[in-house]
């Protein structure tokens, strides 16, 4: 009976989660994150920076507009994305990720404050697309590791990785 | 809401028919592949499909002969991340997810010290940070060893070692004793970047001056304004040479050249004369009454 149970509530967390426009979003209490003190300032405007980046790269995988990724990726992780957004063009697919759940870390902010890293558990929605023919979706719970740097305005996105949890 | 959930629902279990076929039909995919290794997936049935590779950090496509086994050559998958494998022959797809994961060897270090310039001996006055990545640019989040060194211009070295925590290290390093240029090295294995530490003296430790007359003026002139370790102030250092008397006030600025600084002032009957360069004062010299 508990199991049938479980399964139920965590369809319906998913559901909720998945439904809603905005990705539920937990941040664990930042009590040390190396060898700087994180002002709650920053890491107000570091989480909205990067879930900010999960929007602006879904819409640029899923429109494959590699000017989508301008505001909130630089370096490495934009050039790599925006790579990925060429070959979908040429293969004549698309991609979308909605991002359901992130539970954020962040976990180090460098001496000099010109990088930060976190680490999100993150659950998202993936579908692959030829034009509006869906070829394969999933459900994915992945941990990405990113590290940001500060610009003139906002934090951007510099290392975009996922690794096995 | 209702149209949402829906089309949720049926996402959701979109999202599991494909995962059943993988299961049971015969997509066979590796569970983790290195970065820019090579890898094979074998597929079952006959026929011909495409066989789409898909992440956010790449994308592959492959013509596959269903039964066969697909081989992607080293580097063809060279981006961390994770990837769903998607084969599509005629009405009907399959697919699975895998990972790919960064070189346990890092190649390319990152290396960010600050500051680029400062006063000698301070305690942890200079910091380190290392990203270390892979060849093809991706996070190496196995812990590694760095080793960093900090060489002063005198051969003095200071050596700390760190280990990466999810791709990265930090240490802090004391400026030296001795003023001059210092190199500052990372380490992990083969990979090593330098970076240049511009030590410069510190606060003044030391200034004396001394007066003598010169007709109806007062020569002044300091000894070599030193700091605390005996590093000459560079040149250009303004030092201030202040003359009271009875009726006023005279101030000299002055800038330091080869070390010292000299200057007439007029040399009123019982003046006193003091020298200061920033927030240090040195000594003070009063003027006998005729």
């Amino acid at each position: 009976m508990t199991k049938p149970l479980l399964i139920m509530c965590s369809l319906f967390t998913a559901i909720v989660a998945l439904g809603s426009d905005h990705p539920a979003v937990r941040v664990a209490p930042t009590d040390s994150v190396g060898p700087r003190p994180l002002e709650r300032q920053t890491e107000t405007a570091v989480t909205r920076d990067y879930l900010q980046a999960w929007r602006s790269m879904s819409d640029a995988l899923d429109q494959n507009r590699t000017d989508l990724l301008n505001q909130d990726f630089i370096g490495t992780a934009k050039e790599k994305l925006a790579d990925t957004i060429r070959e979908q063009a040429n293969l004549g697919i698309h991609t979308r990720y909605r991002d359901g759940a992130h539970d954020l870390h962040l976990v180090f902010y460098s001496p000099e404050g010109l990088s930060i890293q976190l680490v999100d558990t993150v659950e998202y929605y993936m579908e692959v697309l030829d034009r509006d023919k869906v070829l394969a979706a999933q459900h994915v719970r992945a941990r990405y590791v990113a590290v940001l740097t500060p610009t003139e305005i906002r934090w951007k996105v510099r290392v975009f990785q996922a690794e096995p949890e | 809401m209702k149209s949402k959930c829906t089309f949720l629902l049926g996402g959701l279990i979109l999202a599991a028919v494909p995962l059943a076929l993988a299961q049971t039909g015969g997509l066979r995919l590796p569970k983790t592949v290195e970065a820019g290794s090579a890898f094979s997936i074998q597929s079952s049935g006959s026929g011909t499909a495409f066989l789409y590779i898909v992440g956010p950090g790449q994308v592959l496509r492959r013509d596959v002969q269903l039964g066969e086994t697909t081989f992607f050559a080293p580097g063809d998958l060279h981006n961390a991340g994770r990837y769903l494998a998607v084969l599509v022959g005629g009405s009907s797809t399959e697919n699975g997810a895998f990972d790919v994961t960064a070189a346990h060897q890092p190649m390319v270090l990152s290396f960010l010290a600050k500051p680029s310039r400062l006063p000698v001996d301070l305690h942890d006055g200079i910091s380190g940070v290392v990203y270390a990545f892979d060849a093809f640019q991706n996070l190496v989040l196995v812990p590694t060893q760095v080793s960093f060194q900090l060489t002063s211009v005198t051969g003095a070295e200071q050596m700390r070692t760190a280990l990466t925590r999810n791709g990265v290290a930090w240490t802090k390093m004391n400026s030296a004793a001795q003023e001059g240029v210092a190199k500052f090295v990372a380490r992990v294995g083969d990979a090593t970047s330098t970076r240049v530490i511009q030590q410069v003296p510190g606060n003044p430790c030391h200034l004396r001056m001394s007066a003598r007359p010169s007709g109806q003026r007062l020569a002044v002139e300091t000894e070599p304004v030193r700091d605390c370790n005996g590093n000459a102030l560079p040149d250009g250092t303004i030092v201030t040479f202040t003359e009271t008397y009875s009726e006023g006030e005279s101030t000299v600025d002055v800038p330091l050249k080869r070390g010292v600084a000299r200057t007439d002032m007029p040399a009123y009957s019982g003046a006193k004369v003091s020298v200061a360069t920033g927030v240090f004062i040195g000594n003070e010299i009063h003027l006998g009454k005729k």
